[in-house]
């Protein structure tokens, strides 16, 4: 294969070093700052843009890190989106419980959906989760679940208000709701991925077998993968139908599973950073393709994504540790095997 | 029983589509092993092609055959521009190209033709053959056409030089080069003629559902249907897996209504994956540990 | 004497970052047979891969005066350059006879063409046998035998041959080689000749050179290099 599917390693990483503890801490300051600077529209999108980046985060655990490709991830986004919302519409939960709750039913979900598709490889499972991306917004509109899911017409939510107590807008408030969860859900996954969990996806996405023969238990990660990824997304989708305040069928269309897959891809994969990367290009990339053409803004769209995997087929992050190798080393020269002294008769 | 058989026939004329775009997709797929996820809208686009012809006064058969070319060269050209850069990228990276050239087409086409549904005219007669209650014109016609791309397709592999060179260097590409072929072109060919036949299914298929921008996702959905049924490595089991989910859909149709037909192909995709991923008659893979 | 079919000087090979020859000389003359030797390792199949452009390289390769080092592997095997790689890179889901069939692609004179297919059938009886069978169904000595003719097939200036002794029974090995130093007398077709197995490639080989870790340590006659006893010893291993 001339193909590098084997080229997205995750650099080795220990602890944090301390420039990168600064660096992350002065970033949290700035978010933190951010609902005080922008307008409510703006927060609402990036909020939106976290609760995607925890999406990608899942996505990325299953299809960078552990190999396998999931076009249909959109269904658990839909599952948790509709999971907050009928428990906030029927039953009266209070918008914060919901969220574990979604996460949970995720899992489970995941896990149950994980454990057939341990079959399927590359291509096969690539369009069983597309089928199931695409049966989502079918069966989420059909007759049986009506009664709970409001058939078409979806439901409908209250946006919460912040805590009595607190002077900010629901906006600002959901930002930081979400912005909670973010940096729970990241430092969890941050902590996995790069112990032996991590390790161990990464070996039975690049060398299955080899890991089996060394005691991994390849089945059981995998499905478990697959809940984990999906209670990320999960909880994306339960935050995100908060902050817009209904969910119905015709949101969680197979394009969001492509969305999101195009959001990992782009943000670079087996990378926690990309999911940030990828996040801010599929919540503001549309916008802004709309701005540069009224006409035909999807087909500005397909040209940013084109034009992305020519300069940087690894994703954002990808490039961004090519940068950083070339700022940081000297160039490498081509390492020479070192020869074995000879001993006899020279060559001529 | 009329009804049965009616569907059956009806089923065989759109199966002969689904047929030819899986032909297309597995062609694609034995070369650089990716579905490519924009063939559908390729096909829609090549069709839009056509009826600007006809529109401009072109008589049908010359604009048919001229919008084969057009595809064909049109699909050349897109892998050697296109997709070339990206060949040794990774296969997600490649995957969103196919998106993105998936979205471009079908914004573009909106764009240009707009998004309300225009007519296509049928080569074929208005009124039934021997005034049989069965199966239209357009049907029969539309059956036959496929049939003979078909088996243009299949001699071409099977007895000439030049298909056994694509067939080869879909196989073996670095075997391929050490006899001197041009795995490169062969590619482009490859995209090329798929483009062609999938061009073939648009002008046959457009006059039963009319010509509209998604024209083809639903069909697209139907012939990965029947290349998995069939076999995803078997181009002969990807066309008798087209024709299958053709009748089957329309059979189940009569029974279940028609807004299920779409969970049909869902149900077969999933089944199939499930009970056996090689299809019917594709190689069931042992991996050598 | 004339001047060598191929000439190569100062050849580095890499994979990747990783260097595998470092700068390396040597010839195959016309119609003759040079032999490259060496352990696992050494880089004797990275030489002829590089000879195909199918490694990055730097230095100068020489195929009857023109350059070739570069060149993509499709237009070497065009100017006349056969490589059975190791592993035999046959079609395994075409049959021997398309296998025979690809082998003459490149060429334009059709009853020489059948000519040779009859040839080849005739060196390998087995291959007659089995035409219509698909590729992937051989024994692994007629798959070397079908690697060999389908080479022939394109009727090559060079023939690049990487470990054809391996894996196969000594009596397969005999026909093999004999084959080899036929063609190489009838057809005047040059060849260059990787092998382990010293003793059989020296006795078939005109000049031979021995490669450890990616560099040449001895080179000369085949002759003088099979008398010496000492180099024999301990380089070759018998």
């Amino acid at each position: 294969m001339t193909r590098q599917d084997a080229a997205f390693q995750p650099p080795p990483r220990r602890a944090l070093s301390s420039r990168q503890i600064l660096g992350l801490a002065v970033l949290l300051v700035i978010a933190c700052a951010l609902p005080f600077v922008l307008g409510n529209y703006r927060i609402f999108q990036i909020t939106l843009a976290l609760a995607y980046a925890i999406a990608l985060l899942g996505l990325n655990m299953l299809t960078g890190y552990n190999g396998q490709i999931s076009l249909g991830h959109g269904a658990f986004f839909a599952i948790g989106a509709y999971t907050a919302a009928v428990l906030m519409d029927k039953a009266n939960f209070p918008y914060w419980a919901t969220i574990p709750i979604a996460g949970i039913v995720c899992l489970v979900a995941g896990f149950l959906f994980g454990l057939p598709a341990l079959r399927l490889e590359g291509l096969y499972l690539a369009l069983a989760t597309f089928a199931l991306g695409v049966a989502m917004p079918q069966i989420l509109k059909h007759k049986s679940l009506e009664h709970w899911t409001g058939g078409a017409m979806g439901v409908v939510i209250i946006k919460p208000d912040a805590p009595a107590g607190i002077p900010l807008s629901q906006d600002q408030w959901l930002y930081f709701f979400t912005l909670f969860w973010v940096v729970v859900l990241f430092f969890a996954g941050w902590n996995l991925l790069r112990g032996r969990v991590g390790r161990a996806l990464v070996a039975i996405r690049d060398q299955p077998i080899a890991a089996q023969a060394m005691g991994v238990n390849t089945a059981m990660y995998k499905s478990l993968t697959f809940g984990v990824s999906a209670l990320y997304t999960g909880i994306a989708g339960a935050l995100s139908a908060i902050a817009v305040q209904f969910a119905s069928p015709d949101s969680f269309s197979v394009f969001l599973s492509l969305t999101l897959l195009i959001g990992v891809v782009i943000g670079g994969l087996a990378s926690i950073s990309g999911a940030f990367y990828g996040a801010i290009f599929i919540q503001f990339i549309p916008n802004l393709a709309d701005q540069i053409s009224k006409a035909a803004p999807w087909a500005i769209y397909g040209v940013f994504l084109i034009a992305f995997m020519y300069l940087m087929p690894s994703g954002v992050a990808g490039l961004v540790q090519i940068i950083r190798r070339r700022l940081s080393t000297v160039r490498a020269q081509p390492r020479d095997v070192p020869a074995v002294s000879l001993k006899g008769k020279e060559a001529r | 029983m009329d009804l049965l058989i009616h569907q059956v026939l009806s089923g065989l004329a759109t199966g002969g589509i689904y047929a030819s775009v899986a032909l297309a997709l597995v062609m694609i797929y034995q070369a650089t092993h990716l579905v490519n996820f924009a063939q559908g809208e390729i096909a829609m686009f090549a069709t839009y092609i056509c009826w600007t012809m006809l529109n401009a006064g072109v008589p049908y058969w010359p604009a048919f055959f001229l919008t084969i070319v057009i595809a064909f060269v049109g699909g050349l050209l897109i892998e050697r521009v296109i997709i070339r850069p990206v060949e040794n990228s990774p296969v997600l990276s490649v995957v969103i190209v196919f998106i993105g050239l998936l979205v471009i087409f079908n914004s573009v086409a909106g764009w240009i033709y707009s998004y309300t549904i225009k007519p296509f005219p049928s080569p074929f007669p208005a009124e039934p053959l021997f005034g049989n209650t069965y199966v239209t014109s357009h049907e029969l016609g539309s059956m036959a056409v496929t049939l003979v791309v078909l088996g243009l397709v299949f001699a071409f592999f099977r007895f000439t030089p030049l298909g056994l060179a694509m067939r080869a260097a879909a196989q073996n590409p670095a075997s391929s080069r050490l006899v001197g072929v041009r795995v490169g072109w062969m590619l482009a060919l490859g995209w090329g003629l798929a483009a062609a036949i999938g061009a073939v299914a648009g002008m046959m298929v457009a006059p039963i559902v009319f010509l509209e921008p998604n024209m083809f996702g639903g069909i697209l959905l139907y012939a990965f249907a029947g290349a998995l049924l069939g076999g995803i490595d078997s181009p002969g089991g990807a066309v008798i897996g087209g024709f299958l989910v053709g009748v089957i859909e329309n059979v189940v149709g009569v029974y279940l209504g028609t807004e299920l037909k779409l969970t049909v192909a869902l149900i077969i995709i999933i089944g199939v994956l499930v009970l056996r991923p090689s299809g019917l008659f594709g190689k069931v893979h042992v991996a050598r540990v | 004497m004339s001047a060598p079919l191929l000439q190569v000087r100062g050849l580095h090979a890499q994979y990747g970052p990783t260097r595998v020859l470092h700068g390396i000389d040597f010839e195959v003359k016309q119609g003759g047979i040079t032999t490259i030797l060496g352990a696992n390792g050494a880089g004797k199949t990275t030489t002829l891969r590089a000879m195909c452009g199918m490694v990055r390289t730097e230095g100068q390769i020489m195929l009857a005066g023109e350059r070739i080092d570069g060149k993509a592997t499709e237009e070497v095997v065009r100017r006349g350059v056969a490589h059975v790689p190791d592993g035999r890179g046959t079609f395994m889901h075409l049959t021997v006879e398309e296998n025979l069939r690809m082998g003459a692609y490149t060429r334009k004179d059709k009853e020489q063409v059948q000519a040779d297919y009859e040839r080849m059938y005739t060196y390998f009886p087995r291959l007659r046998e089995r035409r219509r069978q698909q590729a992937g169904t051989l024994s692994g000595g007629e798959q070397q035998m079908l690697a060999v003719s389908r080479a022939l097939m394109l009727r090559p200036r060079l023939l690049l041959l990487d470990e054809p002794s391996f894996g196969l029974a000594p009596r397969i090995v005999q026909e093999i080689f004999r084959i080899f130093r036929e063609i190489n007398q009838t057809e005047g077709t040059s060849m260059l000749l990787v092998e382990q197995n010293a003793s059989l490639a020296l006795q078939l080989a005109d000049e031979a050179y021995l490669l450890e870790t990616g560099r040449v340590v001895i080179s000369g006659s085949a002759e003088s290099i099979r008398n010496d006893e000492a180099v024999r010893r301990s380089y070759l291993g018998y």
